[in-house]
Formats: C-alpha cells, sequence, structure tokens
C-alpha cells in the first residue's frame, strides 16, 4: 500500500443524543477507491460530509495530504483538495451545464477563468459525456445527467480526494456499466476516491477495500469480498439469523 | 447576452445621464425635483439589486444606510468639506454593513429579511434616543450651500458610478460567486467560495452606494429627524422598485424605478390619504402579476419569437469578455 493520503482517526459526531459516527478511524492510500458501506442510517454521508466540512466532528482527527482539516471551513477543504458529490444531487439551476463547471473551475485548487477555462470546462463535461448539453440550464436536466454534471463539477476542482455519495444510485443497468467505466478510467488517472454505495456489482468492480459501519461503528474493513462476508456485516445487513 | 442589446442598453444609458445632466438647464423645478427622485430610486434599487438580485437575500436595510448617510451629513455637514463627508458617509455604511452582515448574512430567507427590517428600526429607535436624552433635540438642521442642481449631477455621477461597479463586479468571479450563492449556497462552499467573505463585501459596496444617496439628497430636506431619514417604507418602495425591473439583470431595477416613481408621484398628489393603501395594493399587483419582473417579462416575450437555439452557439461568458 503506498502512502496514506487520507488518515481518519478516533472521528465523532453526535446529534444531540444520537451519536451518528462513533470513534471511525480508516486510511485511505494514494490512488485507491475506498467504499464506504452499511445500512440506512449507519453514517456513512455522515462522515462524507465531516471529511467535507459541511458537519463539524465532535473530535477526532482527518488529515488529507498532512493537512488537518477539521475546523476548516468547506472551502478551504475544498481548495486543499477534496472535492464532493451530493446524495441527493445539487446543481447551480439558473446556470447552463458549461457554466456549472467553469463555476467549479473558478474557485478550485487551480483557480482558472476565461478562454481556458471554458476548455477545460467543455473537456470536463466530454469527459462525463455531456458536452452536448453544455448550453442547456442545467435545472432543465434529468436527474442522471444532472449527476453527470456534477461530476464534472467536483472534478473541476482538480481534488485530491474524490467524495462520492451515492453517485451511482437510482441509474438504469446501461447508465450503470457507463457510470462504474467512467469510475475506472478515472482510477487509471490515479484518482483517489472513496465511495458511499448501495450497488454491490459496482462495489466488488471498483474498490480496492471497503470499510462498513453499522450505527455510527466501523464493523468491518478489508477487500469488498472478505469485508461482505465478515459475521459483523452479514449481521448488520440480514439480523443474526442471516448469520 | 447578445452585443447587439448591449449596444442598445448602453446606448440608453448615456442619453439617460446626458438627459439628466441637462435638466437643470433647461427644466422647471417640478422637472428637477422628478429628475432628483428618478435618480436617488434608480441608484438605490441598482445599488440593492447589485447585492440582493444574485445572491437571493433579501435586505429590507436599504433605509438603515441611507439614514445613516443623511445622518453624517447632518452632524458633519458643516465641519467638514463636501468630498469629506460624503467619504466619510460612504465609509460609515460599508463598515456598518460589514458589522451587519457579520451578524446575520448567517441567516436564510426569511431571518434575514426580518433581521435586516428590524435593523432600520433599531437605528431609527437608537437615533431618537440618542438625539432626545443626549443631544437635547430629537431634529436637525442642515444649511449647505448646495443647489438643487448640484443634487442632480452628484446623483447623476453617482448612478453612472454604480452601473459601472455593478457591470464590473457582474463579470467578476466576484459576481460569479455570488450568483452560486444564491443559486445553492452550499455547493458554493463545497466548489471553493469563501462564501461569508463574498456576501460581505458586496453587501458592504451596494450599502455605500445607498449611503451615498442619502448624503447627497440630505440637504434637500434642511430639516431632517429620524422619522424622515429612517422611515422603512423607503426599503419597501426600493425593494419593490428592483423586482418589478428584474433584479437578476444590472439594468432590470431601473425599467422598474422609471413607471414606479410615476405611480408614486401620481398616488401621492391625487390620493394622499389612501396612499399606504395604494401602495400595498400595488405590491401585491407586482408580486402576482409579474413574479420575475420586466426583464423575465420581455425575455420570455422574445423566447417566444425567436426559434430555439443550436446548441453549438455558445454566447461568451463575463470572463471571457472582460479580457
Amino acid at each position: 500500500m503506498s502512502r496514506p493520503i487520507l488518515h481518519i482517526d478516533r472521528l465523532k459526531r453526535s446529534f444531540g443524543g444520537l451519536i451518528a459516527v462513533n470513534e471511525v478511524a480508516f486510511d485511505v492510500a494514494e490512488g485507491e477507491i475506498v467504499g464506504l458501506l452499511g445500512p440506512n442510517g449507519s453514517g456513512k454521508t455522515t462522515v462524507m460530509n465531516l471529511i467535507s466540512g459541511a458537519l463539524k466532528p465532535d473530535h477526532g482527527t482527518i488529515r488529507l495530504d498532512g493537512v488537518d482539516l477539521v475546523g476548516l471551513s468547506p472551502h478551504r477543504i475544498t481548495r486543499h483538495g477534496a472535492a464532493r458529490t451530493f446524495q441527493l444531487v445539487r446543481v447551480l439551476g439558473s446556470m447552463s451545464c458549461l457554466e456549472n463547471v467553469i463555476s467549479g473551475l473558478a474557485f478550485g485548487r487551480e483557480p482558472m477563468v476565461g478562454a481556458r477555462a471554458r476548455d477545460v470546462a467543455m473537456a470536463l463535461l466530454e469527459r462525463v459525456g455531456m458536452a452536448a448539453f453544455a448550453d442547456t440550464e442545467s435545472g432543465e436536466l434529468t436527474y442522471i445527467n444532472q449527476k453527470r454534471l456534477e461530476l464534472a463539477r467536483a472534478l473541476a476542482a482538480r481534488p485530491r480526494l474524490l467524495l462520492l455519495d451515492e453517485w451511482l444510485a437510482g441509474l438504469n443497468p446501461t447508465e450503470m456499466y457507463e457510470g462504474v467505466d467512467l469510475l475506472h478510467s478515472l482510477r487509471e488517472e490515479g484518482m483517489t476516491m472513496v465511495l458511499v454505495e448501495h450497488v454491490m456489482d459496482a462495489i466488488r468492480s471498483l474498490c480496492d477495500r471497503c470499510v462498513v459501519m453499522n450505527a455510527g461503528v466501523k464493523i468491518a474493513e478489508g477487500p469488498p469480498e472478505a469485508a461482505l462476508a465478515d459475521p459483523a456485516v452479514v449481521r448488520a445487513y440480514l439480523g443474526d439469523d442471516g448469520a | 447576452m447578445r452585443v447587439g442589446a448591449n449596444v442598445i442598453w448602453v446606448a440608453l444609458g448615456v442619453a439617460g445621464l446626458a438627459a439628466c445632466v441637462a435638466v437643470p438647464f433647461y427644466g422647471s423645478g417640478y422637472a428637477m425635483s422628478m429628475a432628483i427622485n428618478l435618480l436617488m430610486f434608480a441608484t438605490l434599487a441598482t445599488a440593492w439589486a447589485m447585492f440582493s438580485g444574485p445572491s437571493g437575500y433579501v435586505s429590507l436595510a436599504t433605509v438603515a444606510f441611507f439614514g445613516i448617510g443623511a445622518y453624517t451629513v447632518a452632524v458633519l455637514g458643516e465641519a467638514l468639506p463636501w468630498p469629506v463627508v460624503l467619504a466619510c458617509a460612504a465609509l460609515f455604511c460599508a463598515l456598518s454593513a460589514l458589522l451587519v452582515g457579520l451578524a446575520t448574512l448567517r441567516l436564510r430567507g426569511v431571518y434575514f429579511v426580518i433581521f435586516t427590517f428590524g435593523l432600520a428600526e433599531l437605528m431609527r429607535q437608537v437615533i431618537i434616543w440618542y438625539e432626545a436624552n443626549i443631544g437635547g433635540s430629537v431634529g436637525r438642521y442642515v444649511f449647505l450651500d448646495i443647489t438643487q442642481s448640484q443634487i442632480v449631477w452628484q446623483l447623476t455621477a453617482l448612478v453612472a458610478g454604480v452601473f459601472l461597479t455593478g457591470w464590473l463586479i457582474s463579470r467578476s468571479r466576484l459576481g460569479r460567486a455570488l450568483r452560486m450563492i444564491g443559486d445553492d449556497e452550499t455547493v458554493a462552499q463545497h466548489c471553493g467560495v469563501n462564501t461569508t467573505l463574498v456576501k460581505l463585501v458586496v453587501f458592504a459596496i451596494s450599502a455605500a452606494f445607498i449611503g451615498l444617496v442619502g448624503a447627497i439628497v440630505a440637504p434637500r430636506w434642511t430639516y431632517i429627524d429620524p422619522n424622515i431619514a429612517f422611515n422603512p417604507v423607503l426599503s419597501f418602495q426600493v425593494l419593490i422598485m428592483a423586482l418589478l425591473g428584474g433584479a437578476n439583470r444590472l439594468h432590470g431595477p431601473i425599467l422598474g424605478v422609471i413607471p414606479m416613481v410615476l405611480l408614486f408621484e401620481y398616488l401621492s398628489a391625487n390620493f394622499p390619504n389612501h396612499f399606504s393603501i395604494l401602495l400595498g395594493l400595488t405590491f401585491m399587483a407586482i408580486v402576482y402579476l409579474v413574479p420575475k419582473g420586466i426583464v423575465g417579462l420581455t425575455a420570455k416575450l422574445g423566447a417566444a419569437r425567436r426559434p430555439k437555439p443550436m446548441p453549438s452557439t455558445a454566447p461568451a461568458t463575463g470572463e471571457e469578455a472582460a479580457r
């Protein structure tokens, strides 16, 4: 395993009496794809929100490329190199697709504007298969295309770490195949990713490693097949009788 | 936007400014007072929309900054040279906008609206209290050697300044950041936008222009008290003018200013006792009938007439055209 680019230790966050993330720890190596799994409500999206700065942890360490992200605001975290997509897709609805991606470029890790930004944005749209929609208002896109656009916008920030929150959810089999292909091609370029996913085929095909959570606690970690076969994981998904 | 349309708007703007400069030479006293009203509201509505249009943060603090500008003149007008007084008015407003912004720009939607409304009322009450208990008299006289003509020319220069500033902001990364905030503040943050800073800077610039209007028109009153300088109706008038015109375009608010100033003039001349009721009805009619403003209306008509544009004919972006 190459050096860890993301280091998470003793991460905790509670909402009132509910402990959503409880002393979670894991590392992600450079160029690795780690799947974050678990039943609904197990705290996966909260972990994503803690990494991206949308939420502040009660305590714990999140280090990206040597820099402690805890306490930094989301825009600083983005500029340091963590970009994300959202579980419920979010686009800049009053702008065209091209403008959405240009907006991602304008404030990212290597900010750019002008003609060069347009060219790069167009290339990113092409990359996610959205070149034909460059001038379409992003609010008018279908759900799937909004997801693709969100990915292009996240890539525009030139991330060292890409956080994808159920990016493959809601895609039909063909789109899923294309989506997995796209993520594969990003991985070949060395992109480090953390995915929250429920689609097991995609997890098996994409992830080097999985971290499985239940009720805020990490219950298993390892290569997908091994992690999914872990008795604690089977129990979390299927109950005691399943195990 | 299409280049042709831009040329037309700039030409109209220059012609309008030239007409305003000429009013003191040819116009009657009534024309002068109309010109002052038009210029005053044009500046206020454009400055208001500079921040509230793209960001979606609807501010009712307009009169707070307007009043600060007017009171700066009442207090410092005779002590300092006029340009310094104006600079002070702009500075005080920008500083108070920064202070207020730090506290309130975390609020969203209706909470922000109510807070800004409360702020303007607070300013009025604090100044009434100060003047009555410490100053000794609630009102102040403004005796300055500034003529109506000079007010018209100063406001003309100011409206040109507010348009130029608005244009520069809309083409900069600052303007893009503000539009991103208006669309989805969470996305803006996660794209790397320092949303607090962006909101504060534009709110302060907008407040400085609003304060300058208050300062420039203050000598016209001769006598001011907090109820005149901090009259909350002004905030609503500016809001409804900007909404009628269309707050998302630079030239939008002024399209609302012209009909509304004429309407207010007509109403206050002919129905002085029912002015507030008629004002309220007008507000309701505008919100129901032209929710997207005159700009939205003309865009809709234009889109209906034009064939659908091909995807390949991309319009030039602001940043690029500005290079």
